[in-house]
């Protein structure tokens, strides 16, 4: 510390100038070396690996081998069938996200009653670990013992069936989980645009007669745009990215089971380990 | 004043109605699932309020995993995680808020950017890296990897927290001759004690409640953390035991609620506040 300071002793009682960035450097260096090492040295050490000919449990020296993965990839139809189920199952989840959490934001904005009960539940799958989130669902969904097959029996609505483990209920079953548990994100922040929204305006529109959809489409839409933009975005970014989710849920369940993109490395490791046939994905997978 | 008309406000409490039960729903059948005794989980006809009500769960948990040593472990590898975290992203969101240099762009465009990092891309280098620095099946690697991956979000928060502080203050600091090492230490950094508190418990809830790293970098049972040892309980063929179970997942939410609620009005701030541009 008192070597950092020493040489800055100087600019005392020259107010105006900027002091030398040695200070500056000393307050960032902290974080910036695990930050390098760890997180931006290992992105571009993965997006190196695939253009090598990298291998689990391999010693040799890796070669440079150029796009060749890339092209093995273009007709890897495992891998091109998980993306597939991704992309279905990022689109699935953010799209009712964004449209049930508006829904939920604008009730919180009007003057209602138990308005603190919903924030107070909103809280649950903010704070829950994706792992005991899964384990909760897996509870609803089980076929036995489940709340959602007694509800459904006690509704007249059939027996019941095996939802995470059937082929056409699985992706679904694990597509509310995923609203389920990102909606509370996006309506906190979709009502902190909402609450930016000019009042006297929504009450000029009333009384010039516009109804309820038309003040909604020309005040409420235009203020809350770019929140919603933002976190559709980033919505969408984390539900593609999302792993322990859809790990858990659908563990232990067969080949029917939605399979993204974030889960196949796992995958992969079981189905192709002693497949000679480099992945770009899964290449160095535990070495 | 707008008048809302009684069929309107009748249709939304129906609509607010339904949105409490889907949220509170699958916690309630947790918490219904924990103190059931084996025999009503078996029963094919199972009520949502248990008939014979037991802590018998609870105990079984205790017993069939090593549920206190994960604790534990999870206790260690978030407090680390979430106090390193905060001691070395304060001085940086004091940079980056501060001094608009390259450094500090660079480093928001890493916020930025850190956000869209798919985990299969950075989790073979990362383990390659750590295994050359001898840290797998390590906590102290494990606390590592958080520490960097609570970073964006600490530094989000911190950076609004930063701006919101009077810049007079570090004028007349170095006014008086102080460095910008001493006036951020004895000038800005006492004022930002209560968004450091929050940082630094949303980053202890980060890492408590973390999965994907936790199940790859950690080999052994007496290292696994919470989550990974209750992820051994589904088992291998997805055959639960249900009450422990539900009676051990319950448990290990309560930390990160508590917390949760504490900070909730403070995230939501710091979000807001560094999402304003100064």
């Amino acid at each position: 510390m008192t070597l950092a300071t020493a040489p800055k002793r100087p600019t005392r009682g020259r107010p105006g100038r900027p002091p030398a960035d040695h200070g500056a450097w000393f307050l960032v260096l902290p974080a910036l070396i695990p930050i390098l090492v760890l997180s931006v040295g290992p992105l571009l050490y993965g997006i190196a690996l695939a253009f090598t000919d990298s291998q689990s449990g391999r010693t040799e020296p890796t070669q440079w081998i150029g796009a060749l993965n890339f092209q093995d990839l273009l007709h890897d139809t495992l891998f091109w069938d998980s993306f597939r189920i991704g992309l279905l199952w990022a689109v699935g989840v953010t799209v009712p996200q964004f449209l049930l959490a508006l829904g939920l934001a604008l009730l919180l904005n009007q003057n209602l009653r138990f308005r603190w009960l919903a924030r107070a539940l909103a809280i649950i799958p903010l704070a829950m670990p994706e792992v005991v989130v899964g384990i909760m669902w897996r509870l609803v969904y089980h076929p036995d013992a489940g709340v959602l097959n007694e509800t459904l029996a006690d509704l007249g609505l059939g027996d019941g069936k095996d939802w995470l483990t059937g082929t056409g209920t699985a992706l679904l079953a694990v597509i509310v989980v995923g609203v389920w548990a990102g909606m509370p994100q996006t309506t906190v922040a979709l009502l902190a645009g909402l609450q930016n929204t000019p009042r006297e305006l929504h009450e000029a529109a009333a009384m010039d007669g516009a109804g309820a959809w038309r003040r909604f489409r020309t005040v409420t839409w235009p203020a809350i745009r770019p929140v919603a933009l933002a976190i559709t975005a980033l919505n969408f970014i984390w539900n593609f990215n999302s792993f322990a989710l859809v790990y858990v849920l659908t563990q232990g369940a067969p080949a029917a089971a939605p399979a993204c993109p974030c889960s196949s490395p796992t995958k992969k490791r079981s189905a192709t380990a002693s497949s000679a046939t480099p992945r770009p994905w899964a290449a160095s997978w535990s070495p | 004043m707008m008048r809302t008309k009684k069929s309107t406000r009748a249709a939304q409490y129906v609509a607010l109605a339904a949105y409490l039960v889907f949220l509170a729903f699958p916690f309630l059948w947790l918490i219904s699932t924990a103190f059931k005794p084996a025999r009503e989980l078996g029963s094919l006809h199972p009520t949502w309020i248990p008939k014979d009500p037991t802590l018998d769960n609870f105990r079984q948990a205790f017993d069939e995993q090593p549920l206190l040593q994960a604790a534990g472990n999870s206790l260690v590898a978030a407090v680390s995680a979430a106090l390193i975290a905060v001691v070395i992203a304060t001085p940086m969101a004091y940079v980056m808020a501060r001094h608009r240099t390259r450094l500090a762009k660079a480093a928001t465009g890493w916020v930025v950017i850190s956000q869209a990092f798919p985990f299969v891309l950075i989790i073979i280098p990362l383990f390659l890296i750590l295994k050359n620095l001898h840290l797998i099946n390590s906590l102290l690697g494990l606390v590592m990897v958080y520490v960097v991956w609570s970073l964006p979000f600490a530094l989000w928060m911190l950076v609004g927290y930063v701006r919101a502080v009077p810049a007079e203050l570090e004028e007349a600091a170095a006014v008086d001759g102080a460095g910008r090492v001493r006036t951020f230490v004895s000038v800005v950094a006492p004022l930002l004690a209560p968004g450091v508190v929050a940082t630094a418990m949303f980053a202890f809830i980060t890492a408590w409640n973390e999965f994907f790293f936790a199940l790859v970098l950690l080999k052994t049972p007496e290292k696994q953390t919470l989550p990974v040892i209750l992820n051994r309980f589904i088992g291998a063929e997805g055959v639960a035991d249900l009450g422990p179970l539900a009676a051990a997942a319950f448990l290990a939410t309560i930390p990160s609620l508590v917390i949760f609620a504490i900070i909730q009005k403070r995230i939501t701030g710091g979000m807001l506040a560094g999402a304003v541009k100064a």
